[in-house]
């Protein structure tokens, strides 16, 4: 059913639209099919001789007002032409509704009376999508790239339409829904976040303001093949099975918010197009254009790579067997405990609380058998290599040996951390995909409707028992896909960081080389991630009687007793942990429980030199350490309390000396706080800390724009931290590189100054912040505590502050982030500060 | 160089002839009443023929008069402000001067909303509050227009001057100390900057000494702080403490209620909208585009300048 269709001339859109600069649209006629001339409008930023044409094509109910800002931010050797299509925007309006087939068609001659002849990167969204891609499979020859934006090519079998789209199709209301009422449109606009201004999105509504301008909208969601039958379905199958074949670079760019094009139909097109680079956007919508701030400076930045010799270097790196030829000797993660069980095979490989004070012990031979048979039977059930399994199982012997039985498979083990929420957890596992999940019962609500399959951690033993009659599956190999992890969110969504086997490898060849470590060490492992890798270390390990998940449930007294049960000599512990520990230090009774221990890490976040120096004092015979790193690279750097007391006051917080094969640089701060410097030894520079190492991550997962520009130098991880080396090629971390102040003599780590607010009496904790225009930052101290600010405390604070500071503001307490509830949110209480000292209240 | 400094008897005015003379120009004052200089003439700003005649001779002028107080009727302002500027404008022009450093206020762009680390954005008559602010607008329209290759002409902002002898900010904060009037408006935590008077001055004559002409130029410590800490600064100099609080739309319905009975009196009211919001909104500035223009930095810091008026205090 159609509404009342009435021809209209193509008109150019009014000259206020919001972005939109009027001399770019352009009204071009040429013949369709049927020989009937037909007028468009585009936007079109001509340039002579083009490096590259983008041709953009907007979906329904959009325009080509969608591609305002990638016109705006052209760069000069690129033309940019958007078209409205035909029916739609400010075209011409048909008497007659126009299927997929002629509308690719229709495109190609439109490109061909715009004289687009050169190499062209197709930008779609929506159900621009089948069409462009339509158009690129008719024009291969000169097709240079493909970057998709939330748009589908097929519906996949295993789900509904989305429920938006049905509704809108339901007859005879789509034609209410769609033509007579703008509802369709509205809900287009409103499937966008909050960023979308009155004004735009008024500008994206022009022009449909009434019923006849929305007749093509209708016919869209009418040409939408949900039946094998319908007359567009075979066309967009042979798009969908056509665009295997497009061997060129190709970009996806997605809001995962979008309940029309969710992550089922990006799954799709990655299965179709593998060699896909991807951006999930967490937070956008299905016009993720509006709503992913960045997107239009990814999208030139993946642009300007199409070009570039860096993208040549990236291959070759990116090869497995030049990586293997440079790795050479690094052995497969299960050397460890498959050597222990050969040569000491009763000894213990892992101590676990088994309740009223007893312990559980798992031999090497056991572990190994365990790993062994838990791998056949993971395969027996469908599990194979390539895939991915989520493991949301607590610390112990069952998660070691899970992890452990997937990486001989050749599955990536994803491990989502219980502390990011239920929200967080399903947003993690949104983003890496896997296809199965083990998890404990109570996690078992959490991880259903995601698509995976879901196996009760109860039924591992049963699955071993099932190895008994399966074959050994084939081992990974150096450059399989190990891992992928989560950092911590306290700076937005948590991002998702793949690790291969070989940079495991290599984290665990780092440690027992700078550790020293051999088969006479055990390990107490009160910190999560590092009771992983004991077994590779090929170390005893022993999981203290607490909850790992929550560190602060640790005592002196159960880390007596799990050093008692193993001999242990090194322990991890995250700042909360060793907290604890110092804390509760009157309970344990017999201090010299402690003696063995000849290492203590507090690792995970920083630990100040307080607490560190609060475990000393508990075992004496210990060095007391902490090392340096992040998510995404671990270690870079340690540092022994010794260390820290014989340096004194500095620029930040000392971390040490770069480990062994680690390469630290500085890229300087510019006036802005911008990290633009290039990558320079130089002692005494604030910049931002730049690593290279063998056991850098791999990549960011489905976050190609984030990974682009951590890598921005090839090679190198860009930390996000800033900091200084100093005279004896110590590093020093003054903060985050989000948090400078720049102020007009230059950029200011706040980490350094709020350190020496220590002193101050009744203060428990100091933020330094700026306010004021990047650039011209004053810098503000905000004390937690319950003291009022008079003159003598702000005379002190000055005196401390050793530069400029506007003013002291205080607070019973500073925002802190949601995991680690230890590092101040200083970008929130920059926005307080701001406020407050605006004034009127 | 000669130069007249027009104004020269108030706080800034005799510091910046003291300035001036100190780096060797040839300085004489105009103003209404005899201000014990060496070189002086005595008139009226209003009165073209001897603003004339004193401008006639010099190669520069600082054109510091003005009438600056709060209230007085709208007539006045445009005399002193507005028409005293188009009269030592048109002097400079007749007489051949070469640069003319106009004094104006950042009070002229300022409309009522917080002002955060800006530079000097322009003179803004239409929206600015009260009677000063606005004839300041004017005027200083009216003298960057006459920027021209014979006659450079620089406009200089300097914002919140005291110093010891200030009778504006700092005998007012003081008296009403002293006598428990002292109240501070909003949460009194709004940063602004202020200009300790010996750096106003040096920034005047930097001002005459490289003349960039034809922009406005704020000039200030460079160092914004509270309200409440600037005002419990000078209070204790004057060995005496902020009595407490009033919320800002309170003193903001008080000024509007004020300014309504005070009429015409000439006499400065206790407070009007236009302090309330200065008082309480944030106005600090970019110095860094001053500092290079003027080939000038703030010699005396903002702890220097308070020890400074301590010890004028004490004495």
């Amino acid at each position: 059913m159609r509404g009342p269709s009435v021809p209209a001339p193509a008109t150019l859109p009014p000259a206020d639209l919001p972005g939109l600069d009027p001399s770019w649209s352009r009204l071009v006629t040429c013949d369709d099919r049927d020989g009937i001339a037909r007028t468009w409008h585009v936007l079109d930023k001509e340039v002579q001789n083009p490096r590259v044409t983008v041709l953009a094509v907007h979906g329904n109910p959009t325009w080509s007002y969608l591609w305002r800002q990638v016109l705006a931010s052209a760069p000069a050797d690129v033309r940019v032409v958007a078209v409205d299509q035909l029916g739609m925007g400010f075209s011409e309006r048909l008497t007659t509704q126009r299927r997929l087939e002629q509308r690719i068609d229709d495109l190609g001659r439109v490109t061909a009376a715009l004289e687009i002849d050169g190499p062209v990167v197709v930008l779609a969204h929506d159900w621009g999508g089948p069409i462009s891609l339509g158009w690129a499979l008719a024009h291969d020859a000169q097709i240079r790239g493909l970057v998709l934006t939330n748009t589908a090519v097929h519906q996949p079998s295993d789900s509904g339409i989305p429920r938006v789209i049905a509704l809108a199709r339901v007859e005879p209301l789509r034609a209410f829904n769609t033509e007579r009422l703008p509802i369709f449109l509205r809900i287009t606009t409103a499937l966008s976040g909050s960023r979308i201004s009155p004004e735009v999105r008024r500008a994206f509504w022009a022009p449909y303001l009434k019923a006849d301008r929305r007749t093509a909208i209708s016919d869209f969601v009418e040409d939408i093949p949900v039946k094998p039958s319908h007359p567009s379905a075979a066309i967009l199958n042979e798009v969908a099975e056509g665009i295997r074949g497009l061997q060129v670079p190709t970009l996806m760019l997605w809001g995962p918010g979008d309940p029309v094009f969710s992550d089922r139909y990006l799954n799709d097109l990655r299965e179709r197009m593998p060699h896909a680079q991807v951006h999930r956007y967490e937070g956008a919508r299905h016009l993720v254009i509006e709503d992913a701030p960045s997107l239009v400076d990814d999208f030139w930045m993946w642009m300007g790579d199409l070009d570039t010799p860096r993208q040549q270097l990236e291959e070759v790196t990116e090869n497995p067997q030049a990586l293997q030829l440079e790795l050479g000797t690094s052995l497969p993660l299960w050397t460890g405990f498959e050597q222990r069980a050969r040569t000491h095979p009763n000894q213990d490989a892992i101590v676990e609380p088994a309740g009223s004070g007893r312990w559980r012990r798992v031999s090497w031979r056991q572990l190994t058998m365990k790993v062994d048979l838990l791998a056949r039977g993971l395969v027996g059930r469908g599990i194979h290599r390539g895939d991915r399994v989520a493991v949301l199982v607590t610390p112990g012997a069952d998660l070691i040996a899970t992890v452990y039985a997937c990486w001989q498979i050749g599955a990536t083990v994803v491990i989502v951390d219980a502390a990011l929420g239920v929200r967080g957890i399903r947003r993690a596992l949104r983003s890496a995909r896997p296809t199965s999940i083990i998890a404990i019962p109570k996690a078992i609500p959490i991880v259903q409707g995601l698509g995976a399959k879901v196996i009760a951690s109860g039924q591992l033993a049963r699955i071993a028992a099932e190895g008994k009659s399966k074959p050994s599956p084939e081992r990974a190999q150096a450059h399989d896909e190990a891992i992928v992890v989560f950092t911590s969110g306290s700076t937005g969504p948590a991002k998702g960081v793949v690790y291969r086997h070989e940079q495991i490898a290599r984290t665990r060849d780092l440690i027992v080389a700078h550790l020293d470590i051999t088969e006479r060490d055990a390990l107490v492992a009160a910190f999560a991630p590092w009771a992983v890798l004991g077994p590779a270390l090929g170390i005893a390990s022993v999981i203290p009687d607490m909850d790992v998940t929550r560190p602060a449930t640790l005592t002196a007294k159960a880390l007596g007793a799990a050093v008692q049960a193993v001999g242990g000599t090194l322990m991890w512990g995250s700042p909360a942990a060793l907290r604890a520990v110092v804390d509760t230090q009157d309970g344990l009774r017999d201090k010299s429980q402690l003696a063995t221990l000849r290492l203590v890490m507090g690792a995970g976040a920083p630990v100040s030199r307080e607490l560190l120096q609060g475990m000393k004092d508990l075992c004496p015979t210990a060095d007391v350490r902490t090392p340096y790193g992040m998510t995404e690279v671990l270690p870079v750097t340690d540092v022994s309390l010794t260390e820290i007391i014989a340096a004194g006051d500095g620029p930040g917080v000392l971390v040490g000396h770069p480990l062994a094969g680690v390469d630290v640089r500085i890229s300087a701060l510019d006036s802005l706080g911008q990290a633009t410097g290039a990558l320079s030894e130089s002692a005494c520079v604030l910049g931002e800390v730049v690593v290279r190492a063998a056991h850098v991550k791999d990549r960011y997962d489905a976050l190609w724009a984030t990974q682009r520009r951590s890598s921005r130098e090839v090679g190198w991880h860009r930390t996000g931290d800033v900091g200084e080396i100093d005279e004896q090629g110590r590093l020093w971390i003054g903060g985050r590189l989000s948090h400078v102040i720049t102020s007009p003599s230059g950029p200011i780590a706040p980490v350094a100054i709020e350190q020496r607010m220590g002193v101050i009496t009744d203060v428990l904790q100091a933020a330094a912040v700026g306010v004021g225009p990047l650039g011209n930052q004053q810098v503000v101290i905000v004390l937690e505590t319950n003291r009022v600010v008079d003159l003598d405390l702000i005379d002190e604070v000055r005196s401390l502050a050793q530069m400029p500071v506007a003013a002291v503001l205080a607070r019973t307490s500073l925002p802190v982030d949601i995991r680690h509830r230890s590092k101040v949110d200083r970008t929130a209480l920059a926005i307080w500060a701001a406020q407050t000292l605006a004034g009127r209240s | 160089m000669k130069v007249l400094v027009t104004g020269g008897r108030g706080l800034l005015g005799s510091a910046t002839v003291a300035e001036l003379r100190r780096r060797g120009h040839e300085v004489t004052t105009f103003q209404r009443n005899p201000s014990g200089n060496l070189q002086e003439i005595l008139g009226d700003v209003t009165d073209a023929s001897a603003v004339q005649r004193a401008v006639a001779g010099n190669e520069a002028v600082v054109h510091l008069a003005a009438r600056v107080s709060i209230a007085g009727a709208w007539e006045d302002f445009i005399a002193a402000n507005v028409d005293g500027t188009s009269n030592v404008v048109n002097a400079c022009r007749t007489e051949g001067v070469k640069r003319l450093v106009h004094v104006s206020s950042p009070s002229v762009a300022h409309a009522g909303e917080p002002l955060v680390g800006v530079g000097a954005q322009p003179a803004d008559p239409e929206n600015v509050r009260g009677h000063y602010a606005r004839s300041k607008a004017m005027a200083e329209i009216i003298a960057l227009n006459a920027n021209s290759p014979e006659l450079a002409v620089t406009a200089i902002r300097p914002h919140l001057v005291w110093g010891p002898g200030d009778t504006q900010l700092v005998e007012r904060i003081i008296d009403r100390a002293r006598s428990g009037r002292l109240f501070l408006i909003g949460n009194g935590q709004s940063l602004i900057d202020t200009t300790y008077v010996d750096n106003a001055a040096d920034a005047l004559a930097c001002a005459v000494e490289h003349c960039p002409g034809g922009r406005a130029f704020v000039v200030s410590n460079g160092e914004p702080r509270t309200v409440a800490e600037i005002v419990a600064r000078i209070a204790q100099a004057g060995g005496s403490k902020v009595r407490g609080r009033v919320p800002y739309p309170v003193a903001f319905a008080a000024g509007k209620v004020i300014e309504r009975v005070w009429g015409d009196r000439p006499s400065d009211p206790p407070i009007t909208t236009f302090l309330a919001e200065q008082l309480s909104t944030a106005h600090w500035f970019d110095q860094r585009e001053t500092q290079l223009a003027l080939h000038w930095v703030p010699k005396v810091s903002l702890d220097e300048g308070f020890r400074l008026l301590d010890r004028a205090y004490r004495n």
